[in-house]
């Protein structure tokens, strides 16, 4: 019977065809071109034409002042933002289990997951408007006698504009995992908790929380290959000259080298040193969740 | 067990506060729940009542969540423009042409990969070239580069063609093609069909929810995208909505009043609203599907052993 089937295989790898094709023209097409980074780009001369320079670009970014400061602003941004996305889905799944009217629990849903199918043009559209120095968030305080403030102008105010906007945006979101993960706790255990007399917080302590515990540990490990994505779309969106200091993240910086200096070189090199650690990192991260939460994605 | 009367007083009052406390605590779970909620809303209500205002009170910040001199004129402005209009359709062909192409390659990847290296020999040489190149990527001047190259600058393909394989999405559909149960696809083969059959008669049908949620998050994505179109796009005629958006919140937007100024009614702060909602209308009419579907998706994607 299988003898038939098999020298039919050939119509699943036909299956594969059309999607490979695409594949090897745009995702692997473009590597070869990373040899921009060892060369010195002549447009004219085109890719392959130009002089090879080894790793005059690599020498010339590490000595270049900005690159310390733009890794650095990266990094930062990154960390904290992992730092704080973290903690509220949790919370807010918790909170939403408790919740025992299925109406309000399904609205609370409803409107938490909103802003994570919003574009970052968009928002940036309403966050600059709101957080103006004569917007409403700044009337609103100085209803307490606050001085404007000029939020998306002002490095400090900045960076945390960046961390709580983008909670904002994903904590709701996240909560899905959290959720799924809660329903899958025994019912059991907190039948028999409730037998030995413990109160809802108890619950959530003793048994909500360690059973939470894998689903934590998984969403932890496989952040670690975000470490180098401080969020292209939210910085470019909602930053402007003013805070390009601190704000300016890899991602960035590489546009506009590439459009504005058109430092393609530069640019390549750049980007190559960040995909290749953002690699390293996601490779580690799957490993890490492979070996400690049983998690695999094929 | 015997009880004195006053031991069970105190137990008495020790079910009572702990009542009283769970209704406190279901109180403040509420309100709390109910704030993160409002939170999340507050921005859209905020941007669609400015965009109903009237010119004055929208310039002077004194709209909140309700218009002020309620007025439609700032839409009767928007879709009077043309850069709007246009940019408006480029997104719609972009998303129709782009959602066909990444559920139609995603559907007929899905199932070939969900068989064993056994029965279908290469399947793991596949499965690690794709799983590779959705780790590592060459970086924007690369892309960008063979992109120009290609000669694809400032055609609707430069938007489709280079994510026209979502491997996250392969791989989902993959799992899910997996969970189904062997047993129909052995009955098929002994009354002698292929695996083309198989795929269009079996599989497809029962994939259905998994390629409704893939098509939601390729209507999302590409509906969302803007920066693409920033790149490969020289003429702004040829903008998608977003990146025409973004155009028009950066200042960029050099014709930003220009027959608008027709409607007493209309400054920049109501056009701009308007724009902005408007470009997420589509979005919040696919919302009550996003929602379901996505739930399952994220599920199904996240929690596999």
């Amino acid at each position: 019977m299988n003898g038939a089937r098999m020298s039919k295989t050939w119509q699943l790898h036909l299956m594969m065809v059309p999607g490979m094709l695409l594949v090897f023209l745009f995702l692997y097409g473009p590597l070869p071109g990373l040899v921009l980074a060892f060369k010195d780009f002549i447009p004219s001369k085109g890719i392959f034409g130009s002089e090879w320079i080894g790793l005059e670009t690599f020498r010339y970014m590490i000595e270049l002042p900005d690159s310390y400061q733009i890794f650095w602003n990266t990094l930062y941004i990154a960390v904290l933002k992992i730092i704080f996305n973290f903690p509220f889905p949790i919370l807010v799944a918790i909170l939403l289990n408790e919740v025992r009217r299925a109406v309000f629990k399904r609205t609370v849903q409803t409107l938490i997951y909103l802003p994570h199918f919003l574009s970052w043009v968009i928002l940036s559209g309403i966050f600059i408007d709101l957080f103006s120095q004569s917007g409403i968030i700044n009337q609103f305080l100085g209803l307490f006698g606050v001085k404007p403030i000029y939020f998306m102008g002002d490095t400090h105010y900045f960076i945390k504009m960046l961390i709580a906007t983008d909670v904002w945006k994903n904590f709701g979101y996240s909560t899905i995992i959290y959720l799924a993960a809660i329903t899958g706790i025994d019912e059991s255990l907190y039948e028999s908790a409730v037998m030995d007399g413990a109160n809802r917080f108890k619950q959530i302590v003793h048994i909500t929380l360690p059973g939470l515990a894998p689903v934590i540990l998984l969403v932890l490990t496989l952040s670690l290959g975000s470490i180098l994505d401080a969020g292209f779309d939210q910085v470019f969106n909602l930053y402007n000259p003013l805070v390009y200091s601190r704000a300016d993240i890899i991602d960035t910086y590489v546009y506009r080298l590439a459009f504005t200096d058109a430092n393609y070189s530069l640019g390549t090199a750049i980007g190559l040193l960040k995909s290749v650690v953002g690699f390293i990192l996601i490779v580690i991260g799957y490993r890490l969740a492979k070996r400690y939460s049983d998690y695999s994605i094929f | 067990m015997k009880q004195t009367a006053a031991a069970d007083r105190t137990n008495g009052f020790a079910i009572a506060s702990r009542m009283n406390a769970g209704r406190l605590f279901t109180c403040v779970n509420y309100l709390f729940l109910a704030c993160a909620g409002a939170l999340c809303v507050f921005p859209v209500l905020h941007i669609l009542a400015v965009s109903l205002s009237s010119a004055g009170p929208a310039a002077a910040n004194r709209v909140v969540v309700w218009p002020v001199d309620f007025t439609f004129q700032a839409y009767a402005a928007v879709f009077s423009r043309a850069p709007f209009i246009t940019s408006f359709g480029v997104s719609i062909e972009r998303t129709v042409v782009g959602v066909a192409v990444n559920a139609a390659l995603t559907a007929l990847m899905g199932y070939p990969l969900s068989k064993t290296a056994k029965e279908l020999p290469g399947r793991n040489l596949y499965v690690w070239l794709l799983v590779f190149v959705m780790l590592f990527n060459a970086g924007l001047v690369p892309t960008y580069m063979l992109v120009k190259n290609l000669h694809l600058l400032n055609t609707l393909w430069a938007l489709v063609l280079p994510g026209a394989v979502p491997i996250f999405s392969v791989i989902l559909v993959m799992n899910f093609i997996k969970m189904l149960p062997k047993e129909i696809e052995e009955a098929a083969f002994i009354d002698g069909a292929s695996y083309w059959m198989c795929w269009r008669r079996l599989i497809l049908p029962l994939s259905k929810p998994v390629i409704a949620t893939i098509v939601l998050f390729s209507f999302v994505g590409h509906w969302n995208s803007w920066y693409d179109g920033l790149i490969y796009m020289n003429d702004s005629k040829l903008y998608p909505l977003q990146t025409y958006l973004y155009t028009v919140i950066q200042n960029q937007d050099i014709t930003s009043l220009d027959q608008a100024a027709s409607y007493a009614e209309v400054n920049g702060v109501t056009l701009q609203s308007a724009q902005i909602f408007s470009g997420m209308v589509p979005i919040l009419l696919m919302y009550p599907f996003l929602q379901k579907y996505f739930t399952k998706g994220i599920v199904l994607g996240a929690v596999k052993g």
